[in-house]
């Protein structure tokens, strides 16, 4: 049993090698190639025109590439592209809804064209309004639905059919903060038995539910690792360091074990620690013997968005 | 697959006032065509039956309001087909279709089952009034079947021209228009080539012609013939635009 839980683990769910799509002389995607094992989740991330988009339309067979190839669990998407996408879930930009059904009509339409048997289909519609938390709602109609609820269906329609991979491109974008938190629990749900490809330009979303990243640019791959190896890659640790009484930046980037120091206001500064080392107690110390007046010692959140801004702009200049 | 899809059709199209208002006016003015006609041949009877061999009320009052259908449904279909996929391309929900394991051949006919089972349902209804004459007469069956077996080609036959005018844009309005326009094209071409070919004695050229026209090629069923040329130009009319549609589709996919 072991033996088959770690086969399965490691097994491969989406191969795409060298994918470019170009719209006249206009090239949206150019050579990206990834790589999904079950149970991982990719997070997709890129500004806006990057070719997040294009390229998950390319996975789920609604764009053909100009060039590459594409296998969902071993199949070839463009020699049997039935088999292929029976294997999908795919969530886009736009949920695809018909305002006029209503949600169990919708839901179980997904079931039926995504051929799953008469027998089961009661049972899979029945579970995924409960994971989606839809059930309350079944008999109305998706048109009269608020965004959120209507997001959900959408997702549920990607998943009704249990798919190997689901694809959702931008899922949590224009809800409000609860329902961003409650579609994120499902996606790392969804996590646990699929694999999943998640884009999106949110960068603490990435942070809380992805496995994997992958950013794009121009079109282009700029970093592809894991979370972690995302973190290693920006060079440490960061705070926010907040003095009343501040001294000068350099004063700050002088001390030993802190990499770089930026004032991102006139109290506050960004710390960026050198690897592997923590001069926190040595900035507290400092500060009460100094009398800067600390007020505020906190981890930066937005240590992936450096990043992010970073690799994004180097590319701009070379 | 197909039958999933022309169901999923047929309760989008009922979930629409569109259906309803399509329903009831077609039935209004082939109400109202029906009952002048039937008032006309009662007026007629009379006089009818001094003349030997007279023409049925079939004939006179049943073939005249399967040609009223056949006029009604080249104004009806455009309206109801405009929607099948410029409007799934304007609300972004034809990637669902594209999405689920399924062909472009099925969308298409899965497509094209349905509008060609509303109208039937049109058609059905229609053929209720002459049926209710049973109450106080006698009905040509065999007039009756041809028509009704013509009239169901002619409106296959509009609807693949507009389900294809349909896959052409993303401007529901501007597909009605492009397949009202491309069936008055081809019944006017038809019928004008088919004149002048005749008039000059070529025949051959002028039973070419007559492919492109549907209603042309409806007027045989007219007169009870069920004529195997004319069966053959509606069915070859049908395949050929269900088969520009599936490529259109297919082509949609690589331009993007």
């Amino acid at each position: 049993m072991a033996k088959i839980m770690t086969d399965q683990a490691a097994e491969i769910t989406v191969s795409a090698q060298g994918l470019s799509r170009r719209f006249g002389a206009h090239t949206a995607v150019d050579n990206v190639s990834l790589e999904l094992k079950r149970g991982e989740i990719l997070g997709f991330l890129g500004p806006n025109g990057a070719g997040k988009t294009t390229t998950m339309q390319m996975l789920t067979g609604n764009l053909a590439p100009s060039s590459g190839a594409i296998s969902i669990c071993g199949v070839d998407l463009f020699e049997r592209p039935t088999a292929a996408k029976a294997r999908i879930g795919y969530l886009p930009e736009t949920p695809p809804l018909y305002r006029e059904l209503t949600v169990r009509e919708y839901v179980d339409l997904a079931a039926r064209l995504h051929r799953v048997v008469k027998s089961a289909r009661t049972a899979a519609v029945d579970d995924v309004l409960a994971r989606c938390g839809l059930t309350a709602v079944a008999k109305q109609l998706i048109g009269t639905l608020s965004k959120g609820y209507q997001q959900r269906v959408g997702l549920a329609q990607a998943v009704v059919h249990r798919p190997d991979v689901v694809i959702l491109d931008e899922p949590t974008i224009g809800l409000d903060p609860n329902q961003i938190r409650e579609i994120r629990g499902l996606i790392r749900e969804l996590g646990a038995n699929h694999s999943v490809i998640l884009s999106t330009h949110i960068l603490p979303e990435v942070e809380s539910v992805c496995d994997r990243v992958q950013i794009l640019h121009h079109g282009c791959t700029v970093f592809s690792d894991s979370i972690a190896g995302l973190k290693q890659f920006h060079g440490g640790r960061m705070v926010l360091l907040g003095l009343r009484h501040p001294p000068a930046v350099s004063e700050l980037a002088a001390i030993s074990g802190v990499a770089r120091a930026e004032a991102a206001s006139e109290t506050v500064f960004r710390l960026s620690f050198a690897n592997g080392s923590d001069p926190t107690d040595e900035l507290v110390r400092r500060a009460g013997r100094e009398s800067w007046g600390l007020y505020q010692l906190a981890p930066a959140q937005s240590s992936l968005e450096d990043v992010f801004v970073h690799l994004t702009q180097k590319e701009d200049q070379s | 697959m197909i039958f999933t899809i022309a169901g999923k059709e047929l309760k989008t199209l009922f979930a629409s006032p569109l259906a309803w208002v399509v329903l009831t006016f077609t039935q209004l003015i082939l109400a109202f065509g029906f009952l002048k006609r039937l008032d006309d041949f009662m007026q007629l009877q009379p006089q009818l039956i001094q003349v030997p061999n007279p023409p049925g009320i079939t004939e006179l009052v049943v073939a005249p309001l399967f040609s009223t259908i056949a006029v009604v449904l080249l104004f009806a279909v455009p309206l109801l087909a405009m929607r099948l996929i410029a409007e799934e391309r304007r609300n972004q929900t034809m990637v669902f279709l594209v999405s689920a394991p399924l062909s472009m051949t099925e969308i298409a006919l899965g497509k094209f089952v349905g509008l060609v089972t509303f109208l039937l349902l049109i058609v059905g209804i229609t053929t209720l009034m002459p049926l209710a004459l049973l109450l106080g007469g006698r009905l040509d069956f065999g007039l009756l079947a041809s028509l009704i077996i013509g009239v169901a080609l002619l409106a296959a036959c509009f609807a693949a021209v507009a389900l294809y005018a349909s896959c052409l844009t993303a401007q529901p309005l501007a597909a009605a228009m492009i397949a009202f326009s491309l069936l008055l094209g081809m019944l006017l071409a038809g019928e004008t080539a088919a004149e002048g070919l005749r008039g000059r004695g070529w025949q051959v050229p002028a039973a070419l012609a007559q492919v492109l026209s549907p209603l042309k090629n409806f007027e045989p069923f007219g007169k009870g013939v069920i004529d195997s040329y004319a069966i053959a130009c509606l069915l070859l009319l049908i395949a050929t635009f269900l088969i520009l549609t599936i490529r259109r589709l297919d082509a949609a996919r690589l331009r993007g």
